[in-house]
């Protein structure tokens, strides 16, 4: 039904969390991003975030602003994500495509989602459209057989958890730290805190991101979630200019964190 | 024309409310909240904090002598007889927000929503701004309320709005001026986004316009309403009739909201809206949102904006920079799309020369965004023609706008100020525009510094 949830699923049964991956489509260019993506999968990456450019990314700090910038300006739009996303899928992983609401908008939703199951995508999480304001986006990726994942915070009420769990299908994305995208220092236990009281109202997976960067981190969240997401710390690779290379390189040592054994639960 | 005969010069004894938003903060299908999850805690208390607010009669009572006595208000109407003799005609008003403290209209909007944030015990405000206008209003009631202060600014604007980033350190706060993607107040309300989603705990986020998300849009309005309910009962009381149009510029909407507000129910009176169309809006070198956009989300709502094919949003374009603004307030992509309000471009050369003739036939120097309803009255008074009413909106004062203008007109190191042809505003002619290249030597030395 969700082949965000199977493949979650399949590293519970392993014991472990999934790792899941962010990149952002054309940073350095279209190609260049494609082939770490690739990499993030070979390095061990289970899932793979698929970022669609935007202008206005509200919610990002300066390492991935930085990099969407460079793809907003070279004209990077829907049919490069896509071909992203074909590419994501025939190299093994889930590709799930992670955009603000304004480009599918703009794309047409119905024809989003028709056009991203034709690509092999598991489906969209939208970090700027909240249950409330998403009726079309419901319908269409029911139609379509889609995954969505809405984002639950530390500041949100229970009420709020459980509807945002209800609508989500795939995982709960659950955003540790109040603040933007940027790697941190320290995790913290708001993001322990926030796994607990969203599985107090579900049972869908729930994955943690915002500030994840090592192999100790992703240890540390893989022992309370199902997922690590890792964003600010895969683009930095890139910014700096170790490619392709420091992609897999990364991806490897966030992959051994998660199956760190010692910390896992059953 | 004049359509006097229809406005019975009856007065309403309470305000009336516009049915919009609904609860969810929807103007049709505009508006609502396209915000992160992280946000929307804030979003809710703030509207339970500002719903409880507006009935307490404590606060009313705080806010009106605040208004009375610190802002100045009421504000005055002014007949401008002389600027109106290059208006076709017809009679031209000027409702005065100029002459509030702090030079603008968004001091009304800045004393509510910093008297909210005391009632929700908050001790720091953030605000973007574009012309530093809203910076300054914020600014001035974060000292006079005692809370900090942090205000976001494109860079570009800093450098064109110099005099307002001064006033803002003056009054103690901390202007940071924003350096990504156009440098502009997009992305100056994109870093104040950032910022409260990080400190929301502390921070109260006072926006300065009627855009972004519930409940900013009814707030900003309902702050700013009493513009025009004062200027409905002005007209009212010294003309026997209400306007035939009411004009207002609009960047994010909040002057215009404010003006057209108390006369949305008058189906008689046009109102109309001037978005700023930079060098015209077929060079895409404008901020004429209504007029040259398409429907989308932008900070936080649905509304009109500028954007390409893949949904990005477009830098725009305006010699004004609180004009300056690729977006616009989900209450006017609603009023235009449901025909009550109708938005018109006017260049930047358009609002120069209305700029310039406010100045030397009235002596009322005009912020630059004000000159762009000027320009719209100069226009529409040559369609309607004599006996027409206008009502004109003149949201803020020049003073920050000096440099800019003394540029855009060649004023700069002369000591004596030779106005040349154009500028000799009595000898125009009432019909026709003055031509840009009369009124305005030197255009190419404008907004960009
Ligand atoms: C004097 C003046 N008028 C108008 C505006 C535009 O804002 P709004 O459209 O919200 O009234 C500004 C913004 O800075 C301003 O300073």
């Amino acid at each position: 039904m969700s082949a965000l949830e199977d493949r979650i699923g399949a590293a519970r049964a392993e014991g472990r969390a999934a790792l899941v991956a962010y990149l952002p489509v054309g940073h350095p260019t279209v190609e260049d991003s494609i082939a770490a993506m690739t990499a993030a999968v070979e390095g061990g990456a289970d899932v793979v975030e698929i970022g669609v450019p935007y202008s206005d990314p509200g919610m990002d700090g300066p390492v991935i602003q930085q990099a969407v910038d460079v793809a907003v300006r070279a004209g990077v739009g829907m049919r490069d994500v896509l071909r992203a996303v074909e590419a994501v899928a025939a190299a093994g992983a889930v590709p799930v495509v992670m955009s603000y609401w304004n480009p599918i908008e703009r794309y047409g939703v119905e024809r989003f989602a028709t056009d991203l199951a034709a690509a092999g995508g598991a489906g969209a999480i939208t970090p700027d459209l909240i249950p409330d304001e998403a009726g079309p986006w419901l319908a269409a990726s029911d139609a379509a057989g889609l995954d969505r994942v809405f984002l639950v915070a530390p500041s949100s009420i229970d009420a709020r958890l459980r509807a945002t769990a209800e609508a989500c299908r795939g995982f709960v994305y659950a955003a540790s730290t109040m603040g933007v995208t940027g790697t941190r220092a320290t995790v913290g236990d708001a993001a322990e805190r926030l796994v607990a009281r969203t599985r107090a109202v579900t049972d869908k997976p729930v994955c943690v991101g915002l500030g994840v960067s090592d192999g100790d981190q992703a240890a540390e969240v893989g022992r309370f979630a199902d997922g690590v997401i890792v964003g600010s710390a895969y683009v930095r690779e890139l910014l700096e200019g170790r490619g392709p290379e420091g992609v897999r390189a990364l991806s490897a040592q966030l992959a051994e964190g998660v199956r760190r054994r010692s910390t896992v639960s059953p | 024309m004049t359509t006097s005969a229809v406005h019975p010069p009856e007065q309403r004894l309470e305000s009336a409310h516009p049915a919009w938003p609904d609860d969810t903060g929807h103007f049709g299908v505009f508006g609502g909240r396209f915000v992160p999850e992280a946000l929307v805690a804030a979003l809710d208390d703030l509207t339970a904090a500002f719903e409880a607010m507006r009935v307490d009669p404590a606060f009313v009572e705080e806010f009106a002598a605040l208004q009375r006595d610190y802002t100045g208000r009421p504000s005055p109407v002014t007949e401008v007889s002389r600027f109106a003799e290059h208006c076709g005609g017809a009679r031209v008003l000027l409702k005065r927000e100029d002459l509030n403290h702090t030079g603008s209209h968004k001091i009304n909007n800045v004393l509510g929503q910093a008297l909210l944030t005391r009632r929700i015990g908050k001790q720091r405000v953030i605000a973007e701004t574009g012309a530093g206008q809203h910076g300054v209003a914020t600014a001035t009631a974060a000292a006079l309320m005692g809370l900090s202060c942090t205000v976001y600014m494109g860079e570009e604007d800093t450098r064109r709005q110099a005099l307002n980033v001064a006033r803002m350190r003056l009054l103690g706060a901390e202007v940071i001026p924003v350096t990504t993607g156009s440098r502009t107040l997009k992305d100056a309300i994109n870093e104040a986004f950032r910022d409260w989603v990080t400190n929301v705990e502390t921070t109260n986020y006072v926006f300065g316009t009627v855009a972004g998300p519930h409940p900013f849009p009814l707030m900003v309005r309902e702050f700013q309403r009493v513009i025009g309910d004062e200027a409905r009962a002005q007209v009212l009381e010294r003309e026997g009739r209400l306007p035939d149009a009411v004009l207002a510029c609009v960047g994010g909407g909040s002057n215009a909201i404010g003006v057209f507000t108390a006369f949305v129910p008058d189906e008689g009176v046009r109102l109309v809206g001037l978005e700023a169309a930079g060098d015209g809006v077929e060079t895409g070198r404008h901020a004429a949102t209504i007029t040259g956009g398409s429907p989308g989300v932008l900070h936080g709502a649905r509304s009109y904006l500028l954007q390409d094919d893949n949904g990005q949003t477009v830098e725009s374009h305006s010699i004004s920079a609180g004009l300056d603004y690729p977006g616009v307030g989900p209450e006017h992509s609603y009023l235009h799309d449901i025909g009550r309000a109708e938005y018109r471009p006017v260049t930047d050369a358009e609002a120069m020369e209305a700029f310039a003739l406010l100045s030397r036939t009235e002596g009322i120097i005009p912020a630059i965004e004000s000159a762009h309803a000027l320009a719209g009255a100069m226009r529409l008074g040559r369609e309607l023609g004599p006996d027409a009413l206008l009502l004109v909106n003149l949201s803020g004062r020049g003073d920050k706008d000096v440099e800019t203008a003394s540029r855009w007109f060649g004023l700069g190191d002369r000591t004596e100020v030779d106005p040349g042809p154009g500028m000799d505003t009595d000898q125009q002619p009432t019909e026709g525009a003055v031509t840009a290249g009369d009124a305005v030597p030197g255009q190419d030395a404008g907004s960009q510094s």
